[in-house]
């Protein structure tokens, strides 16, 4: 115990004594470099993290997400535009990305001790992991999405009748955001009995006109 | 006499083979043919050149029926919707209680019957896969001739009517 005691006594009297040999430009610069190197090492590991084949190394995300996606108009198209796992699930900004990264972290807990080892584990869980991703896309507003799908950017007129009335009278009035009415667009989707399409009116709201 | 009998019965049941076999091939030659003419000539040892897909008609106007208890073609694109166990993407618009805000036709009373004639709360099983029988169309040039006509322009009248 006093062991311990006097080694931190030690080396807080080693990190407050004035430097004697070693010159405030080389801690200045070192310093500056240093931190710099750090920051670099730092992002450029955050962003190995954020690439689709850092997603798939893990079986939970190849064997089951990754194939429904392959099957999806977000895979592939006409125009060759691929969005990837992280285009959809982790923010661009960096304050938003670093807390989803932090949340992320227990993904590694599920990771190390199993939680989805198995096809059956995975189904199991489908529905509680596709509403914390509902939930998500619903508090920020459908973020990623509109990284790619701006509504200033939509041309209400090259949508079909049906698509665009529904887009001017719910998605530009701010009444709902994306997620509501499309969920399922890049993978399968669980047992959706007890989950209401976005358009749906509550029986108390039935003959209630707000225009 | 019983030996002979059985062999009777073989005699008889080795013809009724050899006219099963013979059918069997009329029918497979005849099949072949008709699949020549759905490929277009093309041999079959090799692979025709993949026609680009026609495009679905989205116009969401409602197609006539081209007899009464026809099932409604479908006027918009079914593209990527999940119709499994889980989930049922025409249901949730044409579902009654979706319909007053998706404004969506709602599928036919019929379909809330079972087989035994229960009407139930929901969709009954054996309606629940639409595309069954419910198909969106595509603006493509038919594989075979169309003959198909009109019952109204049969010459049948209305029933009662003795007009004719």
């Amino acid at each position: 115990m006093t062991g311990i005691k006097s080694q931190i006594a030690w080396a807080w009297r080693f990190l407050t004594r004035p430097a004697a040999t070693l010159s405030l430009a080389f801690l200045t610069l070192g310093g500056f470099v240093g931190g710099v190197l750090f920051w670099g090492a730092f992002n450029t590991a955050l962003e190995a993290t954020n690439t689709e084949q850092f997603c798939i190394s893990c079986h939970e995300m190849k064997d089951n997400v990754y194939q429904e996606l392959t099957r999806t108009i977000h895979f592939t198209n006409r125009s060759g535009v691929r969005a990837s796992c992280p285009d959809c699930h982790v923010p661009h900004e960096w304050t938003d990305k670093i807390a989803r990264k932090m949340q992320a972290s227990k993904e590694v807990w599920g990771k190390i001790f199993g939680t989805i080892d198995t096809r059956r584990e995975f189904l199991d869980h489908r529905l509680e992991l596709a509403q914390h991703e509902w939930k998500r896309l619903k508090a920020n507003d459908s973020l990623e999405c509109r990284n790619c799908h701006s509504s200033v950017a939509m041309d209400l007129s090259k949508q079909t009748r049906r698509a665009a009335d529904i887009h001017s009278r719910y998605l530009l009035s701010g009444e709902a955001t994306c997620i509501d009415c499309h969920k399922g667009i890049a993978h399968e989707l669980p047992n959706m009995a007890d989950v209401h399409p976005g358009w749906f009116v509550p029986p108390e709201l039935r003959d209630y006109r707000p225009r | 006499m019983r030996s002979q009998d059985r062999l009777r019965d073989l005699t008889g049941l080795r013809v009724l083979a050899v006219v099963l076999g013979m059918a069997a091939v009329t029918a497979s030659v005849a099949l072949a043919q008709q699949g020549a003419q759905l490929r277009g000539n093309v041999p079959f040892t090799e692979t025709p050149r993949a026609e680009p897909m026609p495009r679905w008609i989205v116009d969401d106007v409602r197609k006539m029926r081209a007899y009464p208890d026809q099932p409604p073609l479908i006027p918009h694109s079914i593209e990527g919707y999940q119709l499994s166990v889980n989930t049922n993407r025409c249901l949730s618009c044409h579902k009654r209680e979706f319909t007053e805000s998706s404004g969506a036709p709602m599928i036919s009373v019929t379909h809330y019957i079972t087989r035994e004639g229960q009407m139930l709360a929901d969709v009954s099983p054996r309606r629940y896969f639409c595309t069954a029988c419910h198909v969106p169309q595509a603006d493509a040039r038919p594989l075979v001739e169309n003959t198909f006509k009109d019952m109204s322009r049969m010459g049948v009248g209305h029933a009662g009517d003795n007009r004719r």
